[in-house]
């Protein structure tokens, strides 16, 4: 059986008002991404990954085409209904961790069930359970200043997932981080990938990229290539055709 | 999300900034406290007067000679007033059926003297029936001797004040002193009574009424002081006393009638202005409170942006996140109300130790009117901060 499609991006635009002329950061994007797979999105600064990663996670809406999740098209949904998806059917994961400093590891993990309204003991369990995934169950009752980068980033994925989403969305999940880290945070996403949870991933990095099922490179807000993670080859990711968009040519 | 979840949220984000809180806590305090203590004062000075008034006993009734409005037609033709007599109390006291005791009363200052000493004190004259209207109590001797009104005993009570100075270590009762050219034998000491209605009840001598306006060359008397029968109609007996003493002085209108509620209200109502205006004064101070509380939530919300744009990209809806610095405002706000109250409280509790004749209470409308508006000032001046954190674009937010 065919696994079925989850996102359906149809002639997608992005286009903002700057200083009075429209600045376009997504040109016709076309895109299906199908339940359980695991893609990368590459690109130089300012190409639109980001953007394209918030479209995506319905943080924002496009200006023109379609996007369709899971059957529903988006553009037709209210504010509490994004919010609603954003809840249930979506984890994010970023680059600079976002978690709240006032509050313990297990309060960041517990907060999007707060928003839920779930009961406090089901927090607790559930929060402990995401907590003891990702290896932080230990380190549950520390603030984010007590943790260490990978440390905090593995809190942050137990807060993506703990509602159980379909769809994880990480913008640079490693750029913050050092290799070995950043190794354990990749790996982690791989599990849950492995497990059936959709992996959007926005990186620089070829290293990081390669693992993906498949890798989308944008140029100034177009698709300009799609290739298979395992093409990407051995490159450094530490030499060379990085963020300089230098290697989307032979990429395509 | 519940209200507690909201509450717990608030409250760790309140603690979060310590001193920012403690401040604009404080600023609400302090308007809350003012208002509290304002109030307190103001009501404290109304029931004061309201209690001298009471202090007269119920059902009294006050006679001024002369009628304080402007009559119409030429001079010497209408609006002479008639003198205030003591045949008109006299009078009165024997056709009206309600009254059921009064007394004239003469008043003027003079020279009081035993041997060397002497002092100007005020001089009262009255007859037997005022220590009944006025509920005067004597200590040693007894009060002015009941009789013909028009006779004039020479003889005086004293007030515990004046007997002490002019008789030091002695008892005044029985010895003669000078009231002014008069000589006069001391028959009582009052019990020691102080302020009571602006007279201090322990510096004045009472002599007979008629004694007094020989000794003050009038015709008129100062006050009629009139207590009616417990279960007298106080507007018939008022109207019957004006009836009556309008026939006296040929249909002519020339005296005052008050009643001690109207005085009293008069005085509550100067005073429950004094108070409003009070209040207002405090108020303002807790608008400014208000305005501290909206820049402390302003700043909260501009340096939390990446918490909110996490909160949208969580899942919070745009009303929880509005609850949610709602909360944090009131919370802010309230907590502040209740530091005030707390001092507030204390420092009413100094002023009644240091002056325990003051009472400070603040009216309950004042402390709950001062809480309510503490909650309501977060609530208002929140508004705007929490309708900023749910418009904020969560990517703008969310970028470091």
């Amino acid at each position: 059986m065919a696994p079925e499609t989850m996102i359906q991006l149809r002639d997608l635009w992005r286009t903002y008002e700057v200083g009075g002329r429209p600045l376009h950061a997504l040109r016709e994007i076309c895109e299906q991404i199908a339940s359980g797979e695991h893609v990368a999105i590459m690109g130089p600064s300012g190409s639109g990954k980001s953007t394209l990663l918030n479209l995506i996670g319905c943080l924002d809406q496009p200006t023109g085409g379609s996007y369709v999740l899971n059957g529903r098209e988006v553009a037709t949904l209210t504010e509490d209904e994004l919010a609603d998806i954003r809840r249930n059917l979506i984890g994010f994961v970023f680059q600079s961790y976002h978690l709240i400093p006032r509050l313990t590891a297990n309060g960041n993990v517990e907060l999007p069930m707060v928003f839920a309204g779930l009961p406090r003991a089901e927090r607790h369990e559930r929060a402990s359970a995401a907590l003891e995934a990702v290896g932080m169950l230990e380190r549950a009752g520390h603030r984010p200043d007590q943790l260490s980068g990978g440390e905090l980033q593995r809190t942050a994925i137990a807060r993506a997932i703990v509602m159980g989403p379909q769809l994880l969305l990480a913008d640079e999940p490693t750029g913050n981080l050092d290799s070995k880290s950043g190794q354990q945070v990749l790996q982690l996403l791989d599990g849950l990938n492995d497990r059936g949870l959709t992996l959007i991933m926005v990186t620089h990095d070829p290293g990081v990229a390669r693992r993906a099922d498949r890798i989308i490179t944008l140029v100034d807000g177009r698709i300009v290539s799609r290739m298979k993670g395992s093409a990407m080859g051995d490159i450094n990711p530490y030499i060379g055709a990085v963020d300089s968009g230098a290697g989307t040519g032979e990429l395509d | 999300m519940t209200f507690f979840e909201v509450l717990r949220f608030a409250t760790a984000a309140l603690r979060g900034h310590g001193l920012r809180t403690g401040l604009s806590m404080l600023g609400v305090g302090i308007g809350v406290a003012a208002v509290v203590m304002l109030t307190g004062l103001g009501e404290g000075a109304r029931r004061y007067v309201t209690d001298q008034f009471a202090s007269l006993g119920t059902n009294i009734l006050i006679i001024i000679p002369g009628k304080n409005e402007t009559t119409g037609g030429l001079p010497g033709i209408g609006g002479v007033p008639n003198d205030l007599t003591i045949d008109d109390a006299a009078t009165v006291l024997r056709t009206v059926r309600s009254v059921d005791t009064l007394s004239p009363v003469a008043m003027g200052t003079e020279t009081v003297s035993y041997r060397s000493r002497s002092r100007d004190v005020m001089v009262v004259g009255a007859t037997s029936e005022m220590q009944q209207v006025r509920g005067i109590v004597v200590r040693s001797g007894s009060f002015l001797p009941p009789g013909d009104w028009k006779r004039g005993a020479p003889v005086a009570v004293m007030g515990k004040g004046i007997a002490q100075e002019l008789f030091p270590g002695q008892d005044p009762v029985g010895k003669v002193v000078r009231v002014g050219d008069f000589r006069t034998r001391v028959i009582g000491v009052m019990a020691p009574r102080g302020v009571s209605l602006g007279i201090d009840f322990d510096d004045i001598v009472i002599i007979p009424v008629a004694t007094s306006m020989r000794l003050f060359n009038r015709n008129s008397l100062f006050r009629v002081l009139i207590k009616l029968d417990p279960l007298a109609d106080s507007e018939v007996a008022k109207a019957d006393i004006m009836a009556t003493l309008i026939e006296r002085h040929d249909g002519e209108e020339d005296f005052t009638l008050i009643t001690q509620d109207a005085v009293m209200s008069a005085f509550s109502q100067i005073f429950a202005a004094l108070t409003a205006a009070l209040a207002g004064i405090a108020a303002i101070s807790l608008s400014v409170a208000g305005i501290g509380i909206m820049n402390v939530m302003l700043v909260a919300v501009s340096e939390r942006t990446h918490e909110i744009g996490l909160l949208k990209a969580v899942g919070a809806r745009r009303r929880q996140i509005l609850v949610a610095f709602l909360t944090e405002a009131v919370l802010l706000s309230g907590a502040g109300g209740v530091l005030g109250l707390g001092a507030a409280w204390i420092a009413m509790q100094a002023l009644a130790a240091t002056y325990p004749a003051v009472d400070v209470t603040p009216p309950t409308w004042a402390v709950l009117a001062a809480v309510g508006v503490s909650l309501v000032v977060g609530a208002v001046f929140g508004v705007l901060p929490a309708r900023n954190a749910t418009r904020l674009d969560p990517i703008a937010a969310l970028r470091s």
